[in-house]
């Protein structure tokens, strides 16, 4: 694949950033899109966040593969999420590896790149990072902020955060907190990737190496976790690549194998190593219950956002118990809070893809939103 | 808006804080911060009512009663209502007193049983009832606990629950339920409602 990341839309933020980590990033780059319009009174403008693989590109054409944004079923013009009626922004996280400051950026303490030198970072420092271009856009208060996954869990860290700069949030299949098994699929991944000797200590880009297998796993293992066990055996079930009979070998004889592969070996293209290890960290470090001594609702004590939670049947990296905590946690405080879990078979991937109740949702929440939000100003 | 919805809303204080519980598409919800700008919440377990209920912009848990009473804390809300489906809980009585542990008030509205058609179709028909307030026929109805009116004051008197205001509806007709008319009000009265304090 051909990447073209000469038009790639990014801020220099000249201002210091504390990271959890203790270290201070002298400024920082941050990539970003928006789509659709921002009005006179600054009431639509809507903060997507994307998760592990994502990237600013939320709709339309990403330039830098050329292909179809990550979330063009749900945002767009007349999509769910409207962009001929709501302002879209979506920033590339810190971390990255599709502008925004991150591993595989050049270092200007040595004028290499990164590699493993670059700060382990936190979705708090992730969303601190972002409010910087809401502040260059000149947003005080957003209708909303929503992501699925770890874009989920930036918009629920975002509340905690920034309670005052957003009217709403959408926390879509997530967690307050890494369980086990999401920390156990995460370290797959890294082991996967750490293993495979072009990485190469991460210095692979200086050496002019690309850790292709150990990438390729990590994303065919974070795959299987973002399908449910009936979608894959819908979907494939026993069928075999190629008409006939097992080719008593250990090619892909199975249609879910060369699945798995391509989904592998396509990411391998337009992500860096590097950053899946540092963005899985930051997914693993996150926990909101831990920040407020495991007293969840503490986090969004005094909360005046309008919250809607939305989880999914099939989803188990994060399923409904989950999303069920954090609904818990509000109601203790007395937030306005919305839940609904979608009925799918679609698994975590669920609000990647098409679904329609999950459409309708988001779509009667976030414009209903907008009324009562430009009423207000 | 249905009689009893119009009944409902007149028990419910202007600015106060309401959970709807069992609230449908949302229509009395909606109504009630129209209204009576209430800070309203609501659980339905109809997870397309709960679509419809969001995009009428109100905060609407899907979720079922039964179990998720218990993760709200003592007197969050100055009221909860729980229209028509009482009958429908596998424990009443626990949920009852569920919603006297979250409000300081409960408005609950019940089908009556007691209403003289239903005794009827049961003591002349010899079948079950079906009436407009109990549509259902045996085999295909979600009540499982059906109550009279009187069935209910004999619950509250045994779990010390105040009866603030009782109200009877009949056809189209609303009209003050008390000790004193309690067996008439059974048998003339398609559904009860009651204004309920601990």
């Amino acid at each position: 694949m051909n990447l073209n990341f000469e038009n790639i839309k990014k801020v220099r933020i000249d201002k210091d950033l504390q990271l959890d980590c203790g270290t201070v990033l002298k400024g920082f780059d941050l990539a970003y899109e928006t789509y659709g319009k921002l009005n006179e009174t600054k009431t639509n403008a809507i903060l997507v966040f994307h998760a592990l693989s994502g990237d600013q590109f939320v709709c339309e054409t990403n330039t830098v593969t050329s292909k179809e944004g990550w979330w063009t079923f749900t945002v767009g013009k007349n999509k769910a999420i409207d962009t001929n009626k709501y302002f879209v922004i979506c920033a590339n996280v810190l971390g990255g590896c599709m502008g925004t400051t991150g591993p595989k950026e050049i270092d200007p303490s040595t004028n290499k790149p990164y590699g493993l030198n670059f700060p382990v970072v936190t979705i708090k420092d992730m969303v601190t990072a972002q409010v910087h271009l809401l502040d260059l856009l000149g947003i005080k208060k957003t209708l909303a902020v929503l992501g699925g996954s770890m874009g989920g869990m930036q918009a629920l860290q975002f509340c905690t955060l920034f309670p005052e700069r957003t009217y709403s949030a959408i926390p879509i299949a997530c967690a307050a907190s890494h369980s086990a098994q999401n920390i156990a699929f995460n370290e797959l991944a890294r082991q996967a990737i750490m293993a495979d000797p072009e990485w190469d200590s991460g210095n692979y880009i200086s050496s002019g190496k690309v850790p292709r297998k150990g990438l390729a796993i990590a994303r065919m293992a974070g795959h299987i976790s973002y399908l449910s066990e009936q979608g894959l055996q819908n979907k494939f079930g026993r069928k075999l690549q190629e008409k006939g009979d097992l080719k008593f070998s250990f090619d892909a004889d199975f249609e879910v194998e060369s699945y798995l592969k391509y989904q592998g070996y396509s990411f391998v293209d337009r992500f860096d190593a590097n950053s899946y290890l540092y963005i899985t960290r930051a997914m693993d470090y996150f926990d909101l219950y831990k920040q407020n001594n495991g007293n969840l609702a503490k986090a969004f004590e005094g909360s005046k956002i309008k919250f809607c939670i939305i989880s999914f049947s099939t989803d188990w990296l994060y399923p409904t118990s989950e999303s069920k905590k954090i609904v818990i946690a509000l109601n203790a405080i007395g937030a306005e809070v919305s839940f609904v879990e979608i009925v799918t078979n679609n698994g975590h991937d669920s609000f990647l893809v098409n679904e329609p109740a999950f459409f309708n949702t988001l779509k009667g929440f976030i414009d209903s939103t907008y009324e009562e939000f430009k009423n207000e100003n | 808006m249905k009689i009893e919805d119009d009944v409902l809303a007149g028990l419910i204080d202007i600015n106060s804080r309401v959970l709807d519980v069992g609230c449908g598409d949302g229509s009395l919800l909606l109504h009630l911060k129209k209204n009576k700008r209430v800070d309203g919440r609501g659980i339905e377990i109809d997870q397309i009512k709960v679509q419809e209920s969001v995009a009428k912009g109100l905060a609407v848990i899907e979720g079922d009663a039964e179990k998720d009473l218990i993760n709200y804390p003592d007197t969050s809300f100055d009221f909860a209502i729980l229209n028509q489906s009482l009958q429908q809980f596998y424990d009443p009585r626990k949920v009852i007193n569920e919603l006297l542990r979250i409000a300081k008030n409960a408005i609950v509205t019940i089908p009556n049983f007691g209403y003289w058609k239903v005794r009827l179709s049961l003591l002349i028909g010899g079948q079950m009832p079906v009436t407009k307030t109990l549509p259902y026929t045996w085999y295909n109805t979600p009540n499982l606990h059906m109550c009279t009116i009187k069935d209910f004051y004999n619950l509250c008197a045994l779990d010390n629950i105040k009866i603030v205001k009782s109200i009877s509806v009949s056809s189209e007709k609303i009209s003050d339920i008390q000790k004193s008319n309690l067996e008439i009000k059974n048998l003339v009265s398609e559904l009860g409602i009651f204004l309920i304090q601990k």
